[in-house]
């Protein structure tokens, strides 16, 4: 069968338009421009489609019809279907059959700049207003926690915990050893210069303990569960689970949100207290393998620089990480839209959100400890 | 005419500036069972997100009995919430819980039985529904009917008063849904409850359906309501003949 063909032939003001050949949407669909250039070359107030030649077809000509009718349309031709065969009759009225919604097409005109700034700026603020409106209900919600009244399953709790815990434990071991061998490789590459190789110790010990200890926990445990929370609520955002907890009268900040906070606020503190030991025997691994430093020595001169003040800023600071992972996954995950690619957007909104958040808290706390001299 | 139970009033629904429907006015009595139907997208789940309370009026109020829903203070409001049961359109069970779990939680939370008791009141209300024995059951482990018929199970959990279905009957074959449809008539007569139902399915709006409306998307309001019967047979609007009459011809 030859390929698609139209040709046109012209009776007075009637355009005949004869389609003729096997269309197929693999061979690509046909232009318009011969049609535009007859149509120009006279005046024209009808076009009789004649369909006699016509051998299989498929969407390709459908296509090319709805494109003709939206053409005559505009030059307010009356277009005559009787030639066609009927199935395509049918399938073109088929589509024709429900009006166009209103405001359903999305505008693809580029929308000047000023245009484009103000409602991004409303949005901003309005995802501003909700953080800090979700941060409140949270607050309120963990009061509700002592007054007795909050309502979730202790054994939701046990299994957060363990989730967070201990399951935790290979990652944040990996991770802690290593920080630790790099701080101590980095420093004593320094003090090795001015042979004073045993302050690594000091430096490794202190670095963990005060800041990176609860930071690389921090990061972790947002990239691991912070975007675990997100993923799970908003998938039950999409299958209506939290609708359903709504309506039964069970707040889903009390019984999905709180037992997550609280299971990392527990649970970091503690990571953190086991990674500064894992860091610190990184840094000893370095000390006691590279350095030629005895174990006693390394261990006494560790002793020596780490007060329990820096043990507990840093813990301090990784329970308040816990709470603001806890809170950025749920956040992002109640916030999820009701489909599978919005509850990755979320997971994806957790993990920056989270670390950003914890960034800004260090910030934060060194200034405070620094004035209140800690 | 029964006692009106809930009282929609001037109600316009929209997404953002997106106007959905308009000016909805209509009352279902109690022991009503209320049939919202229209054609596919049209705001029927819509209109019932708006009746449980998930989505807040652009305008207009709804009342149940003599409380204005739209306006209830949290407390009053969460009170109004517990004598609702609600089935969604995909059952929503809690994935992470099993099926006596998800029937449980809500009896756990506003009664003081004990979880022995519990468990047995969840083993009936499963039996009802035809899925005695799935008691251990998580939702990912049964089909997509019988989730649905669990869900419908833990709407039924607290005995309420009102009972919303999203299109119950979707993914149950015809004998299945016939017998939903005689526990939904069941149901209202041993609980007395009210039912708003959201269908598509003839045979289920005809057998089960006391009162019902009709929303239409092009005028964006409802064009119609009654009794499904009664329209069927003096209704004169066409969309309305279309609707409750097709498949008669084919
Ligand atoms: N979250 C949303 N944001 C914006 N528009 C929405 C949203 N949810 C639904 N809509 C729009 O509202 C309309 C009505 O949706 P709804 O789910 O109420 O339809 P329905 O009558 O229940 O349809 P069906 O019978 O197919 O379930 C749809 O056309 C949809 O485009
Ligand atoms: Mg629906």
């Amino acid at each position: 069968m030859s390929s698609a063909s139209v040709d046109t032939e012209r009776a007075g003001a009637t355009l005949h338009l004869r389609i003729g050949g096997s269309w197929d949407l693999e061979a690509g669909i046909p232009t318009l421009d011969s049609f535009a250039a007859e149509l120009g070359k006279g005046p024209t107030d009808r076009v009789a489609l004649v369909g006699d030649d016509l051998g299989a077809w498929d969407s390709s000509l459908l296509t090319y019809l709805v494109r003709l009718d939206a053409l005559c349309a505009q030059s307010q031709l009356e277009v005559d279907r009787s030639g066609l065969p009927e199935g395509v009759r049918r399938l073109l009225a088929l589509a024709e059959a429900v009006p166009e919604r209103s405001g359903a097409r999305g505008d693809a005109v580029d929308e000047p700049l000023l245009a484009r700034i103000g409602p991004a700026t409303l949005t901003s603020r309005d995802a501003g207003r909700e953080m800090i409106a979700f941060v409140g209900e949270a607050t309120l919600s963990f009061g509700r926690l002592f007054t007795g009244s909050a309502r979730f399953r202790r054994s939701d709790l046990l299994v957060f915990i363990q989730q967070a815990g201990a399951e935790a434990l290979p990652i944040v071991t990996l991770i802690s050893f290593l920080v630790g061998l790099i701080l101590a490789f980095v420093g004593a590459v320094q003090l090795q210069q001015f042979g004073a190789s045993i302050y690594v110790a000091d430096l490794v010990g202190i670095a963990m303990v005060r800041e990176m200890g609860a930071m690389m926990t921090g990061i972790v445990m947002a990239g691991r569960t912070g975007a675990a929370y997100a993923a799970q609520l908003g998938s039950m955002k999409v299958t209506q689970e939290i609708d359903a907890l709504r309506t039964m009268g069970i707040a889903p900040l009390d019984f999905l949100v709180l037992p997550r906070m609280i299971a990392l606020a527990i649970m970091m503190p503690l990571l953190c207290l086991y990674a500064d030991v894992v860091g610190i025997l990184g840094g000893a691994a370095v000390g006691i393998g590279m350095l030629d430093l005895s174990p006693t020595a390394y261990y006494l001169q560790t002793n020596a620089a780490v007060t329990v003040g820096h043990l507990v800023g840093g813990i301090f600071k990784a329970s308040v990480y816990g709470v603001l992972i806890a809170l950025a996954g749920c956040l992002r995950g109640m916030q999820s839209g009701n489909s599978s690619s919005a509850v990755g957007e979320a997971t994806t909104n957790a993990v920056v959100t989270s670390i950003v958040a914890i960034i800004v808290a260090c910030g934060i706390f060194a200034v405070l400890f620094y004035v209140l001299g800690i | 005419m029964g006692e009106a139970h809930i009282t929609v009033r001037n109600l316009t629904m929209a997404y953002g500036s997106f106007v959905l429907m308009r000016d909805l006015d209509f009352t279902v009595d109690r022991g009503d069972v209320f049939i919202i139907m229209g054609g596919s997208g049209c705001g029927k789940s819509t209109l019932l997100r708006h009746l449980i309370g998930l989505i807040q009026p652009a305008k207009g109020e709804i009342w149940y009995g003599d409380h204005n829903f739209t306006a209830a203070e949290p407390e009053e409001r969460e009170a109004m919430l517990r004598r609702f049961g609600v089935l969604y359109q995909s059952g929503a069970l809690w994935s992470s819980m099993t099926l006596a779990e998800n029937i449980g939680l809500p009896l756990g939370e506003f009664t003081d039985l004990s979880p022995k008791e519990i468990r047995e009141v969840a083993s009936l209300k499963l039996a009802l529904v035809g899925l005695k024995g799935f008691e251990d059951y998580f939702p990912s482990q049964i089909s997509g009917g019988m989730q649905k018929r669990a869900g419908l199970a833990r709407a039924m959990a607290l005995d309420p008063e009102v009972l919303f279905f999203d299109e119950p009957s979707a993914g149950l074959d015809p004998i299945s849904s016939h017998l939903l449809d005689q526990l939904i008539l069941e149901l209202r007569d041993s609980l007395g409850a009210t039912v708003v139902v959201v269908t598509h399915e003839l045979a289920s709006i005809f057998a089960i359906g006391s009162n019902s409306v009709f929303l239409d998307p092009g005028t964006k309001t409802m064009i119609a309501s009654g009794p499904p019967r009664e329209l069927l047979a003096h209704h004169d609007d066409p969309r309305v003949q279309e609707f409750l009459r097709r498949g008669e011809k084919g």
